[in-house]
């Protein structure tokens, strides 16, 4: 589903992604992990193209960006539709109820009948558990509510793979399971997604394949359990015993 | 001297009373036939230029950022009285000859439309790059982005400040006398010169125009109040 081969990103002189190589299977869910400033956000918004990567291919279902030249702009908005990204901080549309929210990229976008898109945002909100908030505007939404409108706002467009840049670390600790439950159930219906998270317990529940990202490159790969009770690389255990760490404070 | 008189002389306040009371019609005309049409007009051919004006500023395309800047540059760095008499009395000599209402909507609406691009594009870039990016992940182009995502995020953000400038327009459209347009100002001057009741005519003008504004700005808090409805109230 997904195919990323030596994909590079730089921000002037400084290389932030050296050389990705990815491979995602239809229905998998893949969980990126590392240290702050390693580059997960730039590589997720490099799957969606919200930054140009400086070279490499992305493969999506198919449709392939070659970074090696410029791509039009046609090109970018039809490859970015393959993929929805999910935000850290949300980022609705504040002058739109929760409902106009999911409708915008049907209505606007596909241009799909108001009437279908209204019913098919009442669907996926009634389904991320927000049936009571649809009328509501987002600042009269708790951030837990906010983030499962973004996701029923991304799941709206019908992408072919969902990106989570860190979804769930904006939240007080008690909204974080709502949202996780939700991105657990997508997984199970069979979703394709990379999700960038450090809630180890999500990650060892759902995730095929867990990465750990460092200093722009994929030091290590493999399942949850692998990565997290067996890690091989010495980087990925300081990681693992700081956020561990973290967590029992 | 003046208040003087009138208390120790009834007939001169019977005098000033009679020419308040028959030049309150012509004042109002002049208002309703050109200083509100005038600033209507005005205003929204403006608001139109700034818009366009702003986005070249912020768009990518080197020559358009050019010409917005110099079109700015000037209306801001010239006199509007200036401007309007290169427009009616200038243009002439180079064979263009405008009528007075037209020159003064032209004059206006350039005017406007350099102040308020600097308005609009402030809110714009105000507006958060997550907002451009949210457009951008479910699929929308530039344009799509612009008009139901930014723009009217960004207009609620330059209601106080355009609410100036609208403001600031129904004032100087009194110097559309200047250059003959019969707007409330030119016709209370044209009725003192003929009674020479200057103190009069004149506070009757500014008393008018103080009407408009103090009902604009009720309308400016309306509006406000509308766009508000999606702001956590604080
Ligand atoms: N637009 C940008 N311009 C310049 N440098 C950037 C930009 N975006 C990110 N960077 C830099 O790229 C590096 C990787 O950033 P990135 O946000 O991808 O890290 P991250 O792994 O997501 O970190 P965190 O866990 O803190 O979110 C950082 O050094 C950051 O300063
Ligand atoms: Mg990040």
């Amino acid at each position: 589903m997904i195919a990323i081969n030596n994909l590079h990103k730089s921000f002037g002189d400084l290389e932030v992604l050296k050389g990705i190589d990815l491979n995602v299977e239809k229905g998998q869910a893949v969980v990126v992990i590392g240290p702050s400033g390693s580059g997960k956000t730039t590589f997720l918004r490099c799957l969606n193209i919200l930054e140009t990567p400086t070279a490499g291919t992305v493969a999506i279902d198919g449709h392939v960006a070659d970074f090696s030249k410029p791509l039009s702009k046609k090109k970018i908005t039809e490859f970015r539709k393959q993929s929805a990204m999910v935000f850290q901080h949300y980022n609705l549309f504040p002058h739109m109820t929760a409902l106009e929210n999911v409708m915008e990229g049907p209505v606007t976008v596909q241009k799909i009948d108001k009437q279908k898109a209204r019913a098919k945002a009442e669907d996926l909100l009634v389904k991320v558990g927000l049936k009571e908030k649809m009328n509501e505007y987002p600042f009269q939404l708790s951030g837990g509510q906010q983030q499962r409108v973004g996701i029923a706002r991304a799941l709206a467009l019908e992408p072919k793979v969902m990106l989570f840049d860190e979804p769930t670390s904006a939240l007080d600790p008690e909204l974080v399971g709502e949202v996780l439950q939700v991105m657990k159930e997508l997984a199970l219906e069979g979703m394709t997604m990379v999700v960038v998270t450090h809630e180890m317990r999500f990650a060892k529940g759902v995730a095929d394949e867990v990465l750990f990202m460092d200093a722009g490159r994929i030091i290590e790969r493999g399942t949850p359990q692998e990565i997290f009770d067996n890690p091989k690389e010495e980087r990925t255990k300081q990681f693992l015993n700081l956020i561990q760490k973290a967590d029992t404070i | 001297m003046y208040l003087n008189s009138i208390f120790t002389n009834p007939e001169r306040l019977e005098r000033l009373l009679d020419i308040a009371q028959s030049s309150f019609l012509p004042l109002l005309e002049g208002a309703i036939q050109y200083t509100i049409p005038l600033t209507l007009i005005s205003f929204t051919i403006g608001l139109v230029l700034a818009t366009l004006t702003a986005l070249a500023r912020i768009s990518t395309i080197k020559i358009l950022q050019i010409v917005a800047r110099i079109y700015v540059s000037i209306i801001r760095g010239t006199p509007l009285l200036v401007q309007l008499s290169i427009l009616f009395y200038g243009l002439p000599t180079v064979g263009i000859t405008l009528e007075p209402f037209t020159a003064a909507i032209l004059g206006f609406s350039l005017n406007v439309g350099a102040y308020a691009s600097e308005v609009i594009r402030a809110a714009i870039l105000s507006i958060p790059k997550g907002q451009w990016e949210a457009a951008n992940t479910i699929g929308m182009t530039y344009s799509q982005s612009l008009k139901r995502i930014i723009l009217p995020q960004a207009s609620r953000v330059s209601i106080p400040p355009l609410s100036n400038t609208f403001i600031s327009l129904v004032k100087d459209t009194s110097l559309a006398s200047f250059i003959l347009v019969t707007e409330m100002f030119r016709r209370a001057q044209e009725i003192a010169a003929f009674n020479y009741e200057f103190l009069l005519l004149y506070a009757q003008a500014g008393l008018l125009y103080w009407i408009i504004c103090f009902l604009l700005s009720l309308v400016q808090g309306r509006l406000e109040n509308r766009f508000d409805r999606y702001v956590a109230k604080t």
